[in-house]
């Protein structure tokens, strides 16, 4: 596994990228904690698809680390009956697209399993599925199913958008006692795309959020990062949008206070509330379908609980409501134009 | 609308769509002489190390101990000591009081359902008792016999089955739905067959771990049309899990026969067979025969030489739940008919015929099962019956659907009390 580094004056700092951070934080748990165990599609030998398990079977054994049958309702299934056991398990879903079969072992029981046996069984999992489009994966590899998972009761849904944040939200999510989906935005796992596919991939090494440090660390579950503070408009996002987002109000000479989200469940409210009221407009972007959608719910706290704040009506910015496709996907993708257009209209008055 | 293609140039035949449809429907004589149950003691007992393939018979013959003389035959004779046999009739029986009493008790109004298992108290009870107490269980909904016989309290079952405010559930799941850690019992779910997998993955962590507990499940012949039941056995099978996975094939789902799972194809454990798994196929009425196969099972497994299906071929005698009146949908005949007899009666004329046991002695004790039911339904009615006020306060509804309460949950909890105070003008009305 490559490791950047790069010398600031005195300090060496390690820069990573997504996967680099994700394996990283998989290792640290593996050494720490002798229950946790991870398992999926092509985890093992090979260290997975996208090589976020590189090396942790080699290094943690064959009983740790290993490769599952594909069978995502199994996958899950097995990983709730471990949690009962008092195992700590993080499967893998090869990707977000291929969680479906498994969705009734998440939601009537991984989620439910407190609630139902009153806190005798516990389901701490945590399901790592790389997600979201911007790769030419077509409709089975591009989805952006997390408002699936934020409308069951139960389950926590984690979405890191830079390598630091990765490593440090993943360790949280692992030593979370709840179930845990974490999508990991694959479109970025090498470099923080900002939508402009047309212009060179930048790698994660320019940025200031792959610097990574070492050993163990953790972002608390629930807590938003305020990615730059603003004045003009108030900008919710998460995952690759973060990047996205920020790259439009950049190039548009916006002063926009940008959240990245991380966590959607338990959302940040206090952090949306209290930037929403200082700028008085908001802008919600993800790459999801727009009906139903996570920026439904999220447009709906800001307007219930903003509303004699708000200077413009909020603007969801969103993928269609269409599947997601190959040939068309940057007309699909949320990117700079249709982010533009929303920017425009929130600052019209 | 959708037409078929005839095509000119084709001599193909036309095709026939076949929906199952059971022998019997309400007012029909049943007649089961085309079941082959075999001879008591007749089927062979094979090393419990051996492979799957070299005992497939298993899977479509009937492993059966206790003979038409009530004698128990054959190389599966578990040879259990008079005392423990006594027991396991005394919690056959002391199921069958509970189910009376608490199908009653639904009736009354005093919660909201219930589910017998009258007939297949051998399925769970043998089983459980061929378990050691620490192995772990994921049952479905009708297997309360297990609990009996691993000596949870009644009255927190009743409790569980009340709603009530000593509910260690806290009112939160459908009656009968128990779990407990402490008797190494899953938390019931009511999705079937999600237990399957979820006893493979406690199993295989049991044997990463390097434990020497294994895992047990129990899921409706109906319930193995699941896919759950079907990424058990691929992960059973894969991973060599110590796990029993157990098919009560109680020959009806609701109303669906167990044609609409298969049986007309094939039997329920020779779906092992396909997965490599060992598979047996059991007289569920018999309650030697099933202690003997889940022994079997159960020292097979810890051995490490792998899972064993096992179906246990049994009859419903009642209906599915307290929901639904099967004279509606099948013979009244059938239970009468049915080959192989009644559990309970069976276990009890063996104990009789080894001189063991005697009817005065059944009576009385059936007379104090009913009677400890009794007044066990009393004490928990102590603390409320279901919709009578007496539950867990309001705020318990927002607990535990996370560890910690979220700033979302925590607001919902405050308006839901608010609600119950401008309706009451209090809290607990009733409390």
């Amino acid at each position: 596994m490559s490791e950047l580094t790069e010398t600031v004056g005195e300090v060496t700092e390690r820069r990573l990228n997504m996967i680099e951070a994700i394996n990283e934080a998989l290792d640290i748990m593996l050494e720490r904690d002798p229950d946790v165990i991870i398992m999926g599609e092509d985890v093992g030998y090979f260290g997975g698809v996208f090589r976020a398990t590189a090396g942790l079977q080699a290094k943690h054994g064959k009983t740790r680390v290993f490769d599952t049958p594909i069978s995502e309702c199994g996958i899950i299934g097995v990983a709730v009956g471990m949690g009962a056991y008092g195992l700590r398990p993080v499967p893998e879903i090869q990707f977000a697209d291929y969680i479906y079969p498994g969705l009734d072992q998440l939601i009537s029981e991984a989620a439910r399993l407190r609630y139902r046996s009153a806190g005798d069984f516990i389901a701490p999992l945590t399901v790592r599925s790389p997600f979201g489009g911007g790769i030419f994966g077509g409709q089975t590899h591009s989805q952006s199913p997390e408002a699936l998972f934020t409308h069951v009761a139960g389950l926590k849904t984690v979405i890191p958008a830079t390598p630091h944040d990765a490593k440090g939200l993943l360790i949280a999510a692992i030593e979370d006692n709840d179930p845990v989906i974490f999508f990991e935005p694959k479109r970025i796992y090498n470099g923080p795309f900002t939508g402009f596919y047309d212009k060179p991939v930048e790698p994660w090494k320019r940025h200031p959020d792959s610097i990574v440090p070492e050993g163990y660390y953790k972002i608390p579950l629930g807590k938003a990062r305020t990615l730059r503070e603003g004045e003009q408009l108030t900008v919710l996002a998460y995952g690759t949008m973060v990047h996205v987002a920020e790259a439009v109000c950049t190039a548009k000479g916006v002063d926009a206070e940008i959240l990245d989200l991380r966590t959607l469940v338990p959302l940040d409210i206090k952090a949306i509330e209290a930037s929403v009221e200082k700028t008085g407009r908001c802008m919600i972007v993800h790459e999801a379908t727009r009906t139903s959608g996570f920026g439904a719910e999220l447009s709906a706290l800001v307007t219930e609980r903003c509303f004699y704040h708000l200077e413009a009506p909020v603007e969801r910015v969103t993928g269609f409501d269409t599947p997601y496709p190959h040939s068309l996907e940057w007309a699909y993708f949320p990117g700079p134009v249709r982010i533009g257009e929303a920017i425009d209209k929130l600052l019209k008055d | 609308m959708a037409e078929p293609a005839k095509p000119s140039d084709s001599n193909r035949p036309t095709l026939a769509l076949h929906v199952p449809e059971p022998k019997y429907r309400p007012g029909d004589t049943a007649d089961f002489s085309h079941i082959d149950i075999g001879a008591a003691g007749a089927v062979p007992r094979p090393d419990e190390a051996s492979h799957p393939s070299q005992m497939g018979d298993l899977a479509y013959s009937l492993i059966r101990v206790l003979g038409e003389d009530n004698q128990a035959q054959g190389p599966w004779y578990p040879r259990l000591a008079p005392d423990t046999l006594r027991a396991m009739l005394g919690h056959m029986a002391m199921v069958r009081a509970f189910d009376e009493r608490m199908f009653r008790g639904q009736r009354q109004g005093k919660t909201s359902f219930y589910m017998k298992c009258t007939g297949e108290e051998a399925t769970s009870i043998a089983p459980a008792m061929a378990l050691a107490s620490d192995d772990m269980v994921f049952p479905s909904y009708r297997q309360q016999g297990i609990l009996i016989a691993r000596g949870y309290p009644l009255l927190e079952m009743i409790n569980q089955i009340y709603s009530n405010k000593a509910d260690k559930l806290k009112g939160r799941q459908l009656p009968i739905m128990y779990s407990s850690r402490e008797h190494s019992f899953f938390s019931i779910s009511g999705n079937l067959a999600t237990q399957c997998p979820q006893a493979v993955g406690w199993a295989m962590a049991s044997a990463a771990k390097g434990d020497s507990r294994i895992a047990a499940s129990w899921v409706g012949e109906g319930s193995t049309a699941e896919g759950d039941f079907h990424s058990a056995c691929t992960f059973a099978a894969v991973y060599n899990a110590p796990v029993i996975l157990n098919v009560v094939n109680n020959q009806w789902a609701i109303s669906s026969f167990s044609g609409f799972a298969g049986a007309e194809r094939t039997t329920f454990a020779a779906r092992g067979l396909g997965y490599g798994i060992a598979a047996l196929r059991v007289d569920g009425n018999d309650a030697l025969a099933c202690y003997a196969a889940a022994e079997w099972a159960a020292n097979r497994a810890r051995a490490n030489h792998g899972p064993t299906l096992i179906e246990y071929f049994t009859y419903r005698a009642e209906g599915h739940s307290t929901s639904d009146d099967p004279s509606g949908y099948r013979s009244a005949q059938e239970r009468e008919e049915w080959p192989l007899g009644d559990p309970v009666t069976r276990l009890k004329s063996h104990l009789i015929a080894i001189g063991e046991w005697d009817d005065e002695r059944h009576a009385a004790m059936d007379l104090e099962c009913a009677e400890l039911v009794k007044a066990t339904t009393k004490e928990a009615e102590k603390n409320g019956i279901l919709g009578h006020g007496l539950h867990h306060p309001f705020h318990t509804m927002f607990e535990d659907v996370y560890e910690e309460l979220p700033w979302h949950l925590e607001e919902q909890a405050e308006q839901a009390i608010r609600e119950r105070i401008t309706k009451f003008g209090t809290e607990r009305p009733f409390g």
